[in-house]
């Protein structure tokens, strides 16, 4: 029903595969990837870290808040952790639902909620220094 | 009693887990973020810090001790 964990690599062929059921009519996925610019600098690559257990039990909060809000069949929640390079897959969100608009909407939900409360850092690296994202006003 | 460090607090205190000695007698949320405040000012610039206690966000008043996981929570930043 829900696929939630966090990987080195994300595989997008399995979170696709997870959300394919004959009782639904849209299949829908969110990618987020590496920018290569950020704030006018060109970023090199990224480093995520995540504090496991708990961005795993807050992923389950959001997906269950999701299946609550919206008509469901099933759910997937990857993100990736370790050094990325522009282009890379970092996270992604999906759902399966009998009809399209459920499917937009639960995606929108789970991709802004997991940003506000999943305990995963990104630090970016620039040419000449680096930043955790985020971290200062 | 031990706290998990991540992120920008895990570079600010230059270890993964920092020790809270027992002579402080930190026994609340609010008092652990005043103590860290004072040992390490650079905390104090963050745009938030929260605590979690067993893997779930905890409120000032929440009462720690030496059984729960404790970690720092800087500004999140995933996705």
């Amino acid at each position: 029903m829900m696929l939630i964990k966090i990987v080195e690599h994300i595989d997008l062929n399995e979170a696709y595969a997870h959300l394919h059921t004959p009782e639904a009519g849209a299949v829908n996925l969110f990618v987020g990837t590496v920018r290569n610019h950020s704030k006018g600098k060109e970023v090199m690559h990224l480093d995520f870290e995540a504090y496991e257990t708990m961005a795993l039990q807050q992923m389950q909060h959001v997906a269950d808040a999701a299946q609550q809000k919206f008509p469901l069949c099933k759910l997937v929640m990857i993100h990736a952790v370790g050094a990325k390079e522009p282009g890379e897959p970092v996270v992604v969100v999906g759902v399966s639902s009998a009809h399209r608009d459920a499917s937009f909407e639960a995606c929108r939900f789970l991709i802004d909620e997991l940003k506000k409360t999943v305990p995963i850092w990104k630090k970016e690296f620039y040419e000449d220094n680096s930043v955790w994202v985020n971290a200062h006003p | 009693m031990e706290i998990l460090l991540f992120g920008i607090t895990r570079e600010i205190v230059g270890k993964q887990k920092l020790p809270v000695p027992a002579d402080q007698n930190i026994t609340t949320v609010k008092a652990l973020k005043t103590w860290l405040g004072q040992q390490y000012p650079a905390m104090q610039s963050l745009s938030s810090l929260l605590v979690a206690v067993d893997s779930e966000y905890a409120q000032d008043d929440d009462v720690l001790n030496g059984e729960n996981e404790i970690a720092l929570i800087p500004p999140v930043s995933g996705g």
